[in-house]
């Protein structure tokens, strides 16, 4: 093959990967963020690790064993948060950590060693098949769909759940839909930043939109906009300086974060002093 | 004057046990009425009743459909669950009080927004329309959520222990808002606090899993004129008391 049009082909995907990725951090992201839900994503996050362990086991796709326990996870730590039997943090931990202990264990049992192991762990757009891409341009499109159709209710179930089901008796049905999109979001981008990298790329951009704005809709574009902003700096990096790409995109958002505290705080006492 | 809705000797149990029982009650149009009672009396109950969240184990609620459905009740909850610190404006949340007759996919209108602005400004909240609740004092968050229960024009409004909400120096404020949208609505407010309750409560319903009525004419317009402030003292007889002289 050609080298330029191995390396043309190489940053289209990585553009186009940074972009789908963007979009569905920042609208995933926002909602696990407002939602408080953080912990409970990184509960589903390293859940779904056992379901690539049983994917490689079993010599299917891994994302779709990742996907599988994932949303399993979401619904289950859903469920039982809403009838409060059960300490919910706890709950989350063994999950937590039962996710990647079934994920080790099915791993060392299939025969030969799987090299794309630190892939998942840490994320490589060197194994980015154009399959994750196009799955991840169609979850970008139906996220958008979804948040654009359902605004209002999204907002307003996830800002006030027990308000809203005073008049709605479609509350659970849109938690666990929501919810179900969520985790797939995370499966997803787990090709691009790894299990152990993900939840930052969705959590880090509503943080740095949310300094300067406090409007739902307003958090996603920017969110969208950091998370792009941090993904293609990240790449244009590590292409460079030849280091793994999941940890210089949350390095660079973490960077973006820092400055932008920075500004506000030098937004504010500016005011201050001018009052 | 017609009735909104009628309970039949209706009985609801909550977490297993009886909390309400063979209840007859009834509202009319431009009641206000203060349900009290002890904590774990059931008032929260009864307004979960009225609202349809909870279903009665046995009799009726019978809404007079010509005046009230379960699109035109609006609710102010006990401490509200929404969480202060989400991304949500002032006019988001008052405008989550239409949510009621919209269907899961509307948006909201500029009719809708522009009717958001009159209740912002007619509870006092003018200039903060796009303030984020983290930025409100308790009172005024609080008028946030009674501008949320009654964006709607409801016939009824219920009130969770509105006095949770703040400090004794918004309350008097409060209740003059209630006052006035009195003229337009049936106000039925439930207070844990059986001995403080505003003045312009017109009658009262103990609640303690039965409920006693107790109408307008036991509470004369002169014994709320005495105190000279609209919070006054409610109690049944034969309590013994003691009334403190006023520091000067």
């Amino acid at each position: 093959m050609d080298q330029s049009i191995f390396q043309y082909d190489f940053i289209v995907r990585a553009i186009l990967g940074a972009l789908f990725a963007s979009i569905t951090a920042g609208l995933a992201g926002t909602y696990i963020v407002s939602r408080r839900m953080v912990f409970l994503s990184g509960g589903i996050t390293h859940a779904s690790f056992g379901g690539i362990g049983i994917g490689y086991f079993a010599g299917i796709n891994p994302v779709i064993g990742a996907a599988v326990f994932g949303i399993l996870s979401a619904l289950g730590v859903e469920y039982l948060s809403g009838r409060q039997k059960i300490r919910e943090d706890s709950a989350i931990g063994i999950l937590w950590a039962f996710g990647m202990a079934i994920g080790i264990i099915f791993i060392y049992l299939t025969p030969g060693y799987s090299p794309n192991l630190m892939s998942y762990l840490f994320g490589s757009i060197l194994t980015v098949s154009d399959a994750d891409i196009i799955a991840l341009g169609v979850m970008s499109i139906i996220l958008i769909l979804y948040f654009l159709i359902f605004y209002r209710t999204i907002l307003y179930i996830s800002f006030d759940e027990s308000y809203a089901r005073t008049y709605s008796s479609y509350v659970d049905i849109f938690k666990y839909v929501t919810t179900s999109l969520m985790a797939l979001t995370i499966v997803l981008n787990i090709r691009m930043a790894g299990v152990v990298l993900v939840l930052s790329l969705l959590t880090i951009p509503p943080n740095i939109a949310m300094i300067f704005t406090r409007v739902y809709f307003k958090v996603v574009v920017w969110s969208v906009l950091a998370g792009f902003l941090g993904t293609s700096a990240g790449y244009t990096i590590s292409y460079f300086a030849g280091i793994p790409v999941g940890a210089t995109i949350i390095f660079t958002l973490v960077i973006i974060w820092v400055v932008a505290k920075g500004i506000n705080q030098l937004l504010l006492r500016y005011k201050r002093i001018n009052r | 004057m017609a009735g909104l809705f009628d309970m039949h000797s209706l009985s609801a149990s909550y977490g297993g046990s009886l909390v309400l029982e063979e209840i007859n009650f009834s509202v009319k149009e431009n009641d206000f009425i203060g349900v009290i009672g002890p904590n774990g009396g059931g008032k929260t109950t009864l307004l979960k009743v009225i609202l349809g969240l909870l279903k009665p184990v046995s009799g009726e609620i019978i809404f007079n459909s010509d005046l009230l459905n379960s699109n035109s009740i609006g609710y102010l909850p006990q401490i509200s669950t929404g969480d202060i610190n989400y991304p949500v404006t002032v006019t988001d949340v008052v405008l989550s009080g239409l949510m009621i007759r919209k269907g899961v996919m509307s948006g909201m209108s500029s009719d809708d927004k522009k009717k958001a602005e009159m209740v912002i400004e007619e509870l006092g909240l003018k200039g903060m329309a796009r303030s984020s609740l983290s930025e409100l004092s308790g009172g005024q968050l609080q008028r946030v959520f009674l501008g949320r229960a009654i964006i709607g024009d409801p016939r009824l409004l219920l009130l969770d222990e509105p006095g949770n909400f703040v400090d004794s120096s918004f309350e008097n404020d409060f209740y003059e808002k209630l006052r006035m949208l009195n003229g337009r609505m049936a106000i039925l407010m439930v207070s844990h606090d059986v001995g403080t309750i505003s003045s312009h409560i017109k009658s009262f319903a103990c609640v303690n899993r039965k409920l006693h009525y107790h109408p307008s004419h036991e509470i004369t317009n002169d014994d709320l004129l005495a105190y000279g402030c609209p919070i006054q003292l409610i109690t049944h007889g034969e309590v013994p008391h003691t009334v403190l002289k006023i520091h000067t």
